[in-house]
């Protein structure tokens, strides 16, 4: 593993791989989904070759991110457990988004933001999943009654809008606090950065002399 | 149907521009299907294939009238056939011409994303322009009336065309031309229900006192409407729903939800540029490596 020396770990190779698939998935997605949903936007469909391509891309990309997702949720549901620190966290949101580093208390491996992003997707993209199949008529025409498919098709719009304002968050937050961007590209973090931003991993990676991205269990240091 | 008459069209799909309309004095057409004097040949059927030159494959025999079942991409119309035992205990054989209603209102319009796949002319007629087609299904789910039907070949969707080629060079419709009984007339909208209106009141005579035209408003009128003996009860005619409206889901998914969807993507979006404008961006200090070093020298130094 080429991570530069004194660096933390903070996504493993699995982890980057499995955020970059669906990220692209979910990019992907995003162009089609709106150049269905707006005639204006319609014009994006051209990024697959034109409206039949699209049309006929979209599901199965879908299908991709949800597997890619599940694997997000596998490496990723135990650093996102609520915990108390959020209340903390969310009292000092003004702090937060002015930069005032002295006011914001210590966080974990995630922050109640970052929870926030992981446990919407969770929600939304098994929701977008299943109201997709319902309307993938390609396959699924049949199985269920028209009203149900106008409804999911509702709902799949609705979902996806509130995905895509989640993602701009997602994105946005990477680009505002510095570092974070080579934290999911090459993977690591300086010890700086790991104190300055989630300051109670650090703390433990620290104790039990791991680095990173968890705590080592069962390790030579006391924790 | 290919693209015909584009100077005529009134509605577009998936546009939000002002289509052509230097040319507006087209008269409303409609097709006026009298189920009253149908005597259920299959001509129109007949006619509708060779006219269009569809061919559906070659079914089995179910034990109905009705051949093909139902409605595909190359059946446009179907005689649906119902056997009802009417409120005096007779048998009354209701026989009812399937297909495209050609609304004021197109519910497939409505849901179509592809621009220009769907249109309607000034005529009223509602046409699928299949070279802009994407095949995705939206305008099934629109339809109140269960017509179009997405082809598992090439993966676009048909109905009905009321045959705009013909009408467009002043030609009826070749089912029109074809029905032997005068059930299927064809004509401005006016006439037909003027005509309607001389039917509804010569089966009243006869008996059918709830004989009535069937234009539901619903859907603002249609462009396909028919003389009914039974008008009071629509359903009694293989389904023909009493009050077609476009679905609220459909509605909601269509109207409000699109510009409410892309407001609120651009208010995030900005909401984030412009918090980089006012507090920028969150980097790391030499003061936070200092103190990481120390931490980490505390627990026992670098690894």
């Amino acid at each position: 593993m080429s991570y530069p020396r004194g660096t933390f770990i903070r996504n493993t190779a699995a982890a980057r791989v499995n955020h970059w698939i669906t990220a692209a998935c979910f990019v992907l997605l995003m162009i089609s989904g709106l150049s269905m949903f707006h005639p204006m936007l319609f014009f994006l469909s051209a990024v697959f070759g034109g409206g039949q391509w699209m049309r006929a891309a979209h599901p199965w990309i879908g299908c991709i991110l949800l597997v890619s997702y599940a694997g997000l949720i596998v490496q990723f549901w135990r650093d996102n457990l609520p915990s108390r620190d959020d209340v903390e966290w969310m009292k000092a949101i003004g702090a937060i988004l002015t930069n005032d580093e002295e006011h914001i208390p210590e966080v974990a491996r995630f922050n109640t933001g970052q929870k926030f992003v992981f446990w919407s997707m969770a929600l939304l993209v098994p929701a977008l999943f299943f109201t997709g199949l319902v309307i993938w008529d390609a396959y699924f025409e049949h199985f269920t009654p028209i009203e149900t498919q106008r409804a999911a098709a509702l709902i799949h719009s609705m979902a996806a809008a509130i995905a895509i304002m989640i993602w701009i968050v997602h994105v946005y937050a990477a680009i505002w606090v510095r570092g974070s961007v080579r934290a999911m590209t090459r993977g690591y973090v300086t010890p700086g950065w790991a104190w300055r931003h989630h300051r109670k991993w650090l703390r433990q990676l620290a104790a039990t002399g791991s680095r990173g991205p968890t705590p080592q269990t069962g390790g030579d240091r006391p924790a | 149907m290919s693209n015909l008459q584009s100077q005529d069209y009134i509605r577009i799909s998936a546009s939000t521009l002002t289509p052509p309309s230097v040319r507006n004095h087209e008269q409303e057409v409609a097709k006026l299907i009298d189920v009253s004097r149908c005597i259920g040949c299959k001509a129109c059927q007949a006619a509708c294939m060779e006219w269009n030159n569809l061919r559906a494959e070659v079914g089995r025999f179910e034990g109905s009238y009705d051949n093909p079942l139902d409605l595909d991409p190359s059946t446009w119309t179907l005689m649906r056939f119902t056997e009802w035992d009417n409120d005096q205990g007779n048998l009354e054989w209701l026989i009812r011409k399937d297909g495209c209603m050609h609304c004021e209102d197109p519910g497939c319009l409505k849901s179509c994303p592809a621009p220009g796949a769907i249109v309607q002319y000034a005529n009223g007629i509602v046409d699928f322009i299949s070279e802009n087609c994407i095949g995705c299904g939206y305008c099934v789910k629109g339809c109140p009336f269960n017509i179009p039907r997405v082809s598992p070949v090439d993966h676009k969707s048909y109905k009905c065309t009321l045959c705009s080629d013909r009408v467009g060079v002043g030609l009826e419709p070749a089912c029109v031309k074809a029905c032997p009984t005068g059930a299927i007339m064809f004509g401005s909208k006016t006439d037909m229900t003027n005509w309607a209106g001389e039917r509804v009141v010569d089966l009243k005579s006869r008996g059918f006192e709830n004989a009535g035209l069937y234009d539901p408003p619903g859907v603002g009128g249609t462009h396909v409407m028919y003389v009914l003996h039974h008008a009071d009860r629509p359903s009694l005619y293989a389904g023909l729903p009493a009050n077609p409206q476009i679905s609220v889901f459909v509605q909601a998914w269509k109207g409000v939800l699109k510009p409410l969807a892309l407001a609120g993507i651009a208010v995030t979006a900005a909401a984030g540029f412009l918090h980089w404008v006012v507090w920028g961006s969150n980097e790391v200090e030499d003061r936070d490596e200092k103190e990481a070093a120390e931490l980490i020298r505390a627990e026992g130094g670098p690894k």
